[in-house]
């Protein structure tokens, strides 16, 4: 109704430059504090001052030219340490989220493929997984393993690989009838061989998109976890044991600002560069 | 740039009437003009069809003189009611939609709220406009309207959803909520299009009736000359943002003056036992940001000539009958110069 | 749709079973003596109590056997003594419980209120100061670390402006008022204590609000995508065309549409509240469960944490088996029946 009556009909006016349309402000944004949080984690010992780990100061200090985050309740310099806290946060969670998509997505294209009970039993099993809370399972899991940073990332692949199971096992079922897939098994592929070749090579943006948001929640998560006491544990410089130590000082609330920023940038660096990716794959489902 | 619509006891204005309506859509340049100075009037008991393809800014034109364009759409000119000057003042056409002027849209299935029982929404249009109303009084009034609009069981169908309704039963409830504070002028955008065709005979009927028991002045937005046929007085047809030519319908059926009406006359199904010769108009209509100069429809013209590139025609009248085409001759009351059927291609 | 809503009834169940289960194999797959776990280090050396928890848990029986012994006792009520407390771990849940559903009940009022107002305004607004402001708004709420923004309000607005009380339900030198329902406010409001009502509620709001931010932000994200959707609808251009005022145009016709969607991402929001309830009540010292969970996660104390695990988990089931009936109740084209 009404063809012309809202400005749909009007031509989107592109930019002159010729930028794609998916890379907008924000995803550059994105790519940027992803580009700068991967070069301090490469390059930090370099160039840094201070030993993350050593008392470089008074106790407590606020932040000052010395120490542009102040110092925290052993003296050591905040900045530095937030710095170093990315060498423990991303790459947990790059490890964390490839896991998970490992194992959810190979589990859901078999559960997709095969369907029946293979398909009911791993899907049962993914919705028991999805009725816990995230982080009171990712919590229990860490309890029953013992704390440290590495039970906490196999608490975290056990909260997040049923998502990737779900998006892979809808993807092969909507690629399961088209048109190649069935001409691939009437020419005699094997299952393994339709599946691997011709169904998983289109299925895979719905999960790189959910991956890339997933890299940020997880960072967010393992400094939960280390903030409830969980995750990684004194001295080390990771974000959610650095504010659950600001926590204890209250008063010197430097001591949990970078680290909080931190965390902050990086969820929404994700996440910004992940709505790009849906944009990209997915044109029409842009807001 | 034209003269007003001709027409009988021209001293007293016509009840409703549009003139010079020019619609601007935001876009590069100083935006998208989708309508171009475009005058209708319509008068009570009279159907006014106003005709075009779509993106030819019939709906448009409409919608703009009714105020339901959008934020950041420039509209200039003048819409007036009873003489009464009404654009420019959002509120004061506010009171008057859904009062002296309803409207009626093409997708009955998407205009009824769908949230809403059908009866709720009649009521809402009587108790918008009188606070006064009770919501018994005007539940009341509801099934009644339903009933006058010829929906079987209207009590029991007041209390249902839209979706519990038919195509045909829920544009039916859309005549009976735009008849709700009866109306003066009524306007259908393409009232029939999303219907089953014996459906549409029978909405074009209960328009046709209503129009003659309540003197309804009615603005009929269709592509469809089909339709124009059986129910209209006089027609408009639209062609890239104005009106190319203006008569009484058998005027424009018998003797179209434009070569647009006369393309789109041959691309009807058999007015007149002309069956298996329809022929298509060539190309699609141009765009808004895309419109060519002098005639916007020269480039799908049979009968074009080099000055129809450069220079736009006028709309110009003859008695009751006005085209726009550097061609047409009202005055001779000669054809006009078509191809025969089938050989524009 | 009835019939989905008794499916997802009878899944329930089921799935709450895989939930216990899920939480038996945890709390076998605990390093070490698994009586420890349920009796604690010290009773160990007790062998009429190691007796008595090998008899009521099964442990000398086998694993499959165990299952069943355990389901059992949950089916009962008994979720395992804690060793933290000493304390049946059901008891100290049901203690708690008030603290957390006050919480997050008012958390929940402000990411409802605040994200509906705040979507509605967007999309009304759409891409003018209003809209920007509350797309920032809403992006900020779902990523900051609410255990970081909740130490950051506590330092802004109790320490630095004094304009709120510290963490805690209530001033430790006024007395609780007598329990009815259990939320602090609700009860002063109850026994008349005017100044403790006041402080209880000043105390909510910094928590409330430190929650209710990640639950704002989903549900504005929501409310703003969908209005706009229904606002391109025919029925809005429609309801113009009544006359209708655009507050009714939005409000009745526009929010009512979009509500629908929405109400499925509320229930989902839950799975937020939970997580974000466990760091919030850490960061405010606020005696609920979530504080609970963190204490018995940091003394390793497996049957309170399982028991909040499942307790967690029967919720979540539980939200969202009441949004799936709201939505059906709140969209007429649903059939019921």
């Amino acid at each position: 109704m009404t063809d012309a009556a809202i400005p749909t009909t009007t031509p989107v006016v592109r930019s002159r430059r010729m930028r794609p349309q998916w890379l907008t402000l924000p995803v550059i944004i994105g790519f940027a504090i992803i580009a700068f949080w991967v070069v301090v984690a490469v390059t930090v010992p370099l160039w840094t001052p201070y030993d993350p780990l050593m008392i470089a100061g008074r106790r407590l200090q606020a932040p000052s030219m010395a120490h542009w985050l102040g110092t925290d309740a052993l003296g050591r310099d905040v900045l530095v340490r937030t710095l170093y806290g990315a060498r423990y946060s991303l790459p947990i969670a790059v490890i964390v989220v490839a896991v998970a998509v490992a194992i959810g997505s190979a589990l859901g294209a078999i559960a997709g493929y095969l369907g029946g009970l293979v398909d009911s039993v791993i899907m049962r099993f993914v919705d028991v997984t999805l009725a816990f809370p995230p982080i009171l399972l990712a919590m229990a899991v860490t309890a029953a393993l013992g704390p440290g940073l590495d039970n906490a990332a196999i608490a975290m692949v056990a909260v997040s690989w049923p998502v990737y199971a779900r998006l892979m096992r809808a993807q092969v079922l909507s690629l399961r009838g088209r048109e190649h897939v069935e001409a691939a098994i009437a020419a005699g592929a094997s299952r393994p061989r339709v599946l691997i070749r011709h169904i998983l090579p289109l299925a895979w943006s719905p999960t790189l998109v959910n991956a890339t948001m997933d890299l940020g929640q997880i960072v967010l998560l393992a400094a939960s976890l280390s903030f409830i006491g969980l995750g990684a544990l004194p001295p080390t410089p990771e974000w959610g044991q650095m504010i659950s130590e600001g926590a204890v000082h209250f008063y010197s609330w430097w001591i949990a600002f970078g680290p909080g920023m931190a965390i902050l940038s990086m969820v929404l660096g994700f996440s910004f560069v992940g709505d790009g990716l849906r944009d990209l794959f997915d044109p029409r489902s842009g807001t | 740039m034209s003269a007003a619509p001709a027409r009988a006891g021209a001293d007293r204005p016509p009840l409703f009437e549009v003139r010079d309506l020019r619609v601007v859509f935001p876009g590069p340049a100083g935006g998208l003009e989708a309508v171009s100075g475009v005058d209708l009037a319509v008068d009570r008991g009279e159907v006014l069809a106003v005709v075009g393809e779509s993106g030819s800014g019939k709906s448009v034109t409409m919608l703009a003189a009714m105020g339901l364009t959008g934020p950041g759409v420039t509209v200039t000119g003048s819409v007036r009611l009873d003489g009464e000057e009404y654009l420019g003042r959002p509120e004061a056409l506010r009171r008057l939609r859904g009062k002296r002027m309803a409207m009626i849209f093409q997708d009955p299935m998407t205009a009824l709220n769908p949230v809403m029982t059908v009866g709720a929404q009649i009521t809402e249009m009587i108790r918008i406009h009188d606070r006064q109303v009770s919501q018994r009084q005007a539940m009341k009034k509801a099934v009644d309207l339903l009933a006058l609009v010829a929906v079987p069981f209207p009590e029991r169908r007041a209390a249902q959803y839209p979706h519990e309704f038919s195509g045909g039963m829920r544009q039916r409830a859309m005549i009976a909520m735009a008849m709700a504070n009866d109306p003066e002028v009524l306007i259908a955008d393409e009232p029939t299009t999303a219907l089953d065709v014996t459906i549409q005979a029978q909405i074009i009927e209960l328009l046709d009736g209503l129009r003659r028991e309540r003197g309804l002045a009615l603005v009929l937005i269709t592509h469809d000359l089909g339709i124009v046929a059986g129910l209209a007085d006089r027609v408009a047809i639209l062609y890239a943002g104005r009106v190319v030519e203006r008569a009484p319908v058998r005027e424009a059926y018998y003797r179209p003056a434009h070569p647009y009406t006369a393309s789109l006359l041959k691309a009807l199904p058999s007015l007149e036992g002309d069956r298996g010769r329809l022929v298509p108009i060539d190309g699609s209509p141009p765009g808004l940001a895309s419109r060519p100069p002098g005639c916007s429809f020269h480039p799908r013209c049979p009968i074009a000539v080099p000055r129809c590139m450069v220079e736009r025609p006028a709309l110009i009248a003859v008695g009751d009958h006005a085209a726009a085409c550097h061609l047409a001759d009202l005055s001779a009351r000669t054809p006009l110069p078509m191809p025969a059927a089938g050989g524009a291609r | 749709m009835l019939r989905t809503i008794v499916r997802r009834l009878i899944a329930v169940p089921l799935l709450l079973l895989g939930v216990v289960t899920i939480a038996f194999l945890l709390s076998n797959m605990t390093k070490g003596d698994p009586l420890v776990a349920i009796v604690g280090e010290r009773q160990m050396t007790n062998p009429e109590v190691v007796a008595a928890a090998k008899a009521r848990w099964g442990l000398d029986r086998p694993l499959p056997e165990r299952y069943l012994v355990y389901v059992g006792n949950l089916l009962s009520g008994d979720l395992g003594t804690s060793f933290r407390t000493k304390r049946p771990v059901a008891q100290d849940l049901m203690v708690r419980l008030p603290a957390t559903l006050e919480l997050v009940i008012a958390a929940m009022i402000v990411g409802i209120v605040g994200g509906i107002s705040l979507g509605v305004a967007a999309a009304h607004f759409r891409d003018k100061g209003m809209d920007h402001a509350a797309r920032v708004l809403a992006l900020l709420g779902s990523s900051v670390p609410v255990f970081w923004s909740g130490l950051l309000m506590l330092y802004v607005f109790s320490v630095l402006l004094g304009w709120l009380p510290g963490p805690g339900r209530l001033d430790p030198r006024m007395a609780a008022p007598p329990a009815v329902t259990g939320f602090y406010t609700v009860d002063a409001l109850l026994a008349g204590d005017w100044p403790a009502f006041v402080d209880a509620a000043r105390r909510l709001v910094l928590p409330a609000i430190v929650l209710g931010w990640a639950v704002l932000g989903i549900i504005t994200r929501l409310v703003r995508a969908s209005m706009l959707d229904v606002l391109g609808q025919d029925y809005i251009l429609a309801a113009r065309s009544k006359g209708a005022t655009e507050r009714r145009v939005l409000f009745n016709h526009a929010l009512r549409n979009a509500m629908i969607p929405t109400l499925t991402i509320i229930g989902f929001s839950f799975a937020y509240l939970i997580t974000g309830a466990v760091l919030t009540e850490a960061v405010f010292s606020w005696p609920g469960i979530g504080t609970y969970a963190v204490d018995a996660a940091r003394a390793l104390d497996y049957p309170a944490i399982i028991g909040v695990t499942i307790v967690g988990g029967a919720a979540f089931l539980l939200t969202n088996l009441v949004t799936d009936v709201a939505y059906a109740l709140a969209d007429p084209r649903v059939k019921l029946g």
